[in-house]
């Protein structure tokens, strides 16, 4: 577990991907199996355990902390996990106490747990003559030395492999007992990583497939053969390994339906026009759904097989098994999840009551349709088109759409233009050119190269995403609230306003909160000025100055508008965000409510629901 | 009977101030006659008429600012009672850094000890903790809360030198405080075996020399030269904290960003430096140690200056013991105030207590008005606020 841990930590820090790749490759080389493979698993996603939830590491950690000191812990530090793995009364504390008060006292400790109505209190009154043991964090070491010589076992520091097979066979009433047992014996880096790992949120900036790319580096192997493989295995991959590293054959695939890494884009940048020749491209919408991969073949014993991969190769087929269904082919192919309903295309607020639902019922498919609106072809058959042409792959694509002719599965089509100028103004009015109803769900327009071939990753030079241009509003900034995680210690979110008539005149109302957008040196001085304005505090909230001839003018972008009850000004933006900051404008002059109703009404026809946050989304 | 505690020390604008004696401890303006606990800049400034300290705190004062730091100097030898005015006064190590040493004061019957900033872990390059019984012990609480809990330096070296081991093909910039911290990790380096040169930023150089001038070996350390950097692969280099995202580092081959100081025990700070290996060393107690030693001391009453106070306060006072925040200001964390190119001026970094409504640290105001270009720094948060 130390070796796992210390390798989480590492990569945590770790910003460049070649770095990451040596330290992943430098520990599945020096750990042998079946931890490594089980490390594999964890950072693939692959495990199948019961994660435990938050509210179970708050309650051990509780019963052995004072609680005011945990609260003030937590808010300093603002990452539960890490805040748990760094006050955990080390088990020496606790050893020590229990020997130098002669007792023997039950373990945890029993003072103090928050919830149980002045239990706290009363041991702060008894003080330190009380024959409990003194609480465990500040335990100290003066009561090391009583340790040496002290009957109990050393702790057992447990691997990776007793972890995850413990989890997968522990009953939910004995899980706290185990976990508190582990963080016993780790170090403060060991729990933090078990918390992570236990609550499935490792969140250490490794991909699956950066993670599958390390394997191979372990042989001289591509990355593209360990995925053709990856879906045939199992945790702890032994075979896997032993393949890599040359001691074994390579596993079959035993999947005829596998993932094939997606192919990305990358923005469309203003300058970018001049160098590209609109006659070498082909242009399609890019629609606001998800993107996924449908593969088909047939199994050993001749039955179809049928997968459906979101494009980081996930196996979601489970979620939807309507589009399963539809899968009357052989082959792969790339598209986009949308929802139809009555032929219209829904908006992305439709599709997320879809997603992230444990129990795909009959009722939720026939409210939410599944649909995959289709733009390229990777396999046909045994035949690999991805070396063709783009513009070759999409008459593959086409034949392929017709000859199924089901209505799930329809091609996206193809936006004609013959200079920018007209895609322009194609992505501005996407109903003019034909989207019709439809136009609600796109975001912008995709640009693909003609020749292009299907390449994994994101190749330079091949497709572009056009999105549509945000818009922008100047509002004046009315609260500043602490940040989380990497910005626990700054203001960095900023609720803003703009002008309207009020009762007393012309008021700032609320119109949005932004917590991105700007720089690292930007959010320095955006910090500095909340500081130095504020004129309320409310928790972690603070209010600025402003008004008519005070305050600080930021320009917001966002995405679309929508009528809101839960805000004051009676409308929601959509992933707004801090465009620029405008040191230099005055407060007066910022802009009011009436420009946002303009876009509103415009909005209305289109409607663009509010993406909610923390929703996967796809990065075409 | 006793003299009250008040009597013996009281809070001034000054910072702590005793009237019986006519002495300021560690004053953040100019005074007639300052008690100098050890010489980070935030502590040991410059003005002052007469300047009372350990030998190795006058030398690096001398250092930092020139020999004519102040009117005039009186060294104050270890362990020894001195009169000062109505009070005796001794200076007994702190564990802190070279020189660095708590003050105790005596009149009356009641001891109060200053202690300046100090620690309890190893530290090869300076004496360690020496417990002073007293009546009231005045703490710092720079990581008093019970999050810090600083490792085995030697785990961290470790740490240090398997990454060399993995890149060689890269550099290691290790920001670290100019006075303490970097001659600590060089020591600890050589106490692992590491003997190839380690390399300095100029910043680092005179008080390197002046270690290894009281008789602590740090191998050999030679200054980087501008043009060569580009050659360093492989090598550890020591910097200070505001030279790991300049410039200056990225000159070398592939730079890996260290930073050694307690406050990277939480993730979040170590991020925000944009550090990408942090080493937990730190100069200051951690929070297993603050509490043991107030334990230790047998006060009955505990005053803490600066630093997360609140949550040792807390502590105090569910273990019987008296405590209060002064909320001091102008005392920066890890020696912060390092990384100013300048000793900080009379009255910079300080406000005048009464407007701060007394609940805030005084960093995160304050000293990034001394640096306004600087990015993320690793301040700790304004903390206080919130609590009630």
């Amino acid at each position: 577990m130390n070796r796992f841990a210390a390798l989480l930590d590492r990569l945590g820090y770790e910003p460049r991907r070649n770095a990451k790749l040596r330290l992943l490759t430098d520990y599945f080389r020096h750990t042998p199996d079946p931890d490594r493979g089980y490390a594999l698993a964890a950072m693939t996603g692959a495990l199948m355990f019961k994660e435990a939830k938050p509210g179970l590491i708050r309650g051990l950690v509780e019963e052995r902390t004072d609680p005011e000191l945990f609260r003030m812990s937590y808010h300093y530090v603002g990452d539960l996990a890490e805040t748990v793995a760094l006050i955990w009364p080390a088990p020496g504390h606790e050893a020590a106490a229990r020997v130098s008060n002669g007792a023997d006292l039950p373990s945890p400790p029993l003072w103090g747990r928050v919830g149980e109505g002045g239990a706290a209190q009363d041991w702060n009154q008894e003080g330190a003559n009380t024959p409990l043991p003194s609480p465990p964090p500040q335990g100290g070491r003066e009561s090391a030395a009583p340790t040496v010589g002290h009957n109990n076992p050393p702790p057992h520091v447990p691997t990776l492999t007793e972890v995850i097979e413990t989890l997968a066979t522990t009953s939910k009433s004995d899980l706290p007992a185990r976990v508190a047992e582990w963080m016993d014996a780790l170090d403060e880096t060991g729990r933090w990583a078990l918390i992570k790992l236990i609550t499935r949120e490792l969140r250490v900036g490794v991909s699956a497939r950066l993670a599958k790319t390390a394997v191979a580096q372990l042989g001289q192997i591509e990355p593209d053969e360990v995925e053709l493989v990856w879906h045939g295995l199992e945790p702890p991959y032994e075979s896997l390994f032993a393949w890599v590293e040359g001691r074994g054959l390579k596993p079959e695939s035993g999947n005829p339906a596998p993932f094939r890494p997606s192919m990305l884009s990358h923005p469309l940048e203003d300058e970018d026009f001049t160098k590209l020749d609109a006659s070498e491209f082909l242009a399609e919408w890019k629609w606001d759904g998800i993107r996924l991969q449908a593969a088909a073949g047939r199994g050993s014993d001749g039955r179809p097989v049928r997968r459906i991969y979101s494009r980081t190769g996930e196996d979601v087929s489970r979620a939807f098994p309507d589009l399963v269904e539809a899968l009357d082919f052989e082959g792969a192919i790339d598209g986009e999840l949308l929802i139809v309903r009555e032929g219209r295309v829904q908006s992305f607020n439709v599709l997320q009551q879809r997603l992230n639902r444990k129990a795909v019922t009959p009722k939720l498919i026939a409210e939410f349709p599944a649909h995959l609106r289709v733009y390229d072809i990777l396999f046909e058959g045994e035949e690999d088109l991805r070396p063709l042409p783009f513009a070759e792959r999409r008459r593959r694509l086409e034949a392929l759409v017709a000859r199924l002719g089901d209505p799930r599965i329809d091609l996206s089509p193809m936006v004609p233009f013959e200079t920018w100028e007209d895609l322009a103004a194609a992505r501005a009015d996407p109903a003019s050119v034909g989207a019709g109803p439809d136009a609600d769900a796109i975001e912008g327009c995709m640009v693909k190269r003609a020749n292009s071939p299907y390449l994994p990753g994101r190749p330079k030079g091949y497709w572009y995403k056009w999105k549509r241009d945000p818009y922008l509003v100047d509002a004046v900034m009315m609260y500043g609230q602490r940040g989380h995680g990497k910005r626990s210690s700054f203001y960095s979110d900023y609720t803003f306003g703009v002008w309207r008539d009020g009762p007393n005149g012309e008021e700032l109302v609320p119109v949005g909160k932004a917590y991105h957008g700007f720089t690292d040196e930007e959010l320095v001085k955006l910090d500095r000025y909340v500081r130095n304005h504020t004129i309320n505090r409310f928790g972690p909230v603070r209010e600025v100055e402003y008004g008519k001839d005070r305050g600080l003018v930021l320009e917001v972008a966002f995405e679309g508008l929508q009528r809101s009850t839960r805000h004051k000004s009676g409308v929601a933006m959509r992933f707004p965000r801090i465009n620029r900051i405008r040191w230099d404008k005055p407060a007066a002059e910022a802009d009011r409510i009436e420009t946002l109703e303009k876009i509103l009404e415009r909005g209305e026809q289109e409607v663009h629901p509010l993406k909610a946050d923390g929703a996967k989304r796809k990065e075409a | 009977m006793a003299l009250r505690s008040t009597d013996i020390l009281t809070q001034t604008p000054q910072g702590l101030y005793c009237p019986l004696g006519d002495f300021h401890i560690d004053p953040v303006r100019p005074v007639k006659r300052a008690l100098i606990t050890h010489g980070h800049s935030d502590h040991a400034r410059s003005g002052h008429r007469s300047v009372m300290a350990t030998r190795e705190t006058l030398r690096i004062m001398g250092v930092r600012y020139g020999e004519d730091f102040a009117g005039s100097t009186q060294e104050a030898p270890l362990r020894e009672s001195l009169r000062v005015g109505d009070v005796t006064v001794r200076f007994t190590p702190a564990g802190h850094v070279l020189g660095s040493a708590q003050v105790s004061i005596e009149a009356g019957g009641t001891r109060v000890v200053v202690s300046g900033d100090y620690k309890r872990a190893e530290d090869p390059t300076c004496l360690p903790y020496e417990v002073v019984p007293c009546d009231v012990f005045i703490t710092e609480a720079t990581f008093g809360l019970p999050v810090f809990r600083h490792p085995d330096t030697r785990g961290e070296v470790r740490k240090l030198l398997d990454s060399v081991a993995l890149f060689p093909e890269r550099a290691h910039i290790v920001g670290a405080y100019a006075l303490g911290k970097a001659q600590r990790v060089m020591a600890l380096l050589r106490e692992e075996g590491y003997d190839r040169p380690i390399y300095l930023h100029g910043a680092m150089e005179r008080l390197t020399e002046l270690y290894k001038s009281e008789g602590i070996p740090l191998g050999e350390t030679p200054k980087v030269v501008a043009a060569e950097r580009s050659k360093l692969a492989g090598a550890i280099v020591i910097c200070p904290p505001s030279s790991i995202q300049d410039l200056w580092s990225r000159r070398f081959p592939d730079p890996v960003t260290c930073f050694a100081s307690g406050w990277m025990r939480v993730r979040a700070r170590a991020r925000q430096k944009g550090v990408e290996l942090p080493l937990v060393i730190s100069d200051h107690s951690d929070w297993d140690d603050l509490c043991h030693t107030i334990r230790e001391t047998g006060a009955g009453e505990v005053w803490v200056t600066h630093g997360q106070e609140d949550a040792l306060v807390h502590w105090c006072t569910t273990h019987g013991i008296r405590a209060r925040p002064l909320h001091m200001l102008g005392y920066g964390d890890e020696g912060e105030a390092e990384e100013a190119a300048h000793p900080p001026l009379e009255g910079e970094g300080r406000r005048p207590s009464g407007r701060r409504g007394g609940v805030e640290t005084p960093t995160s105001e304050s000293d990034g008005a001394d640096h306004p270009t600087s990015a993320l720094r690793a301040d700790p948060p304004p903390q206080g606020e919130d609590m009630p």
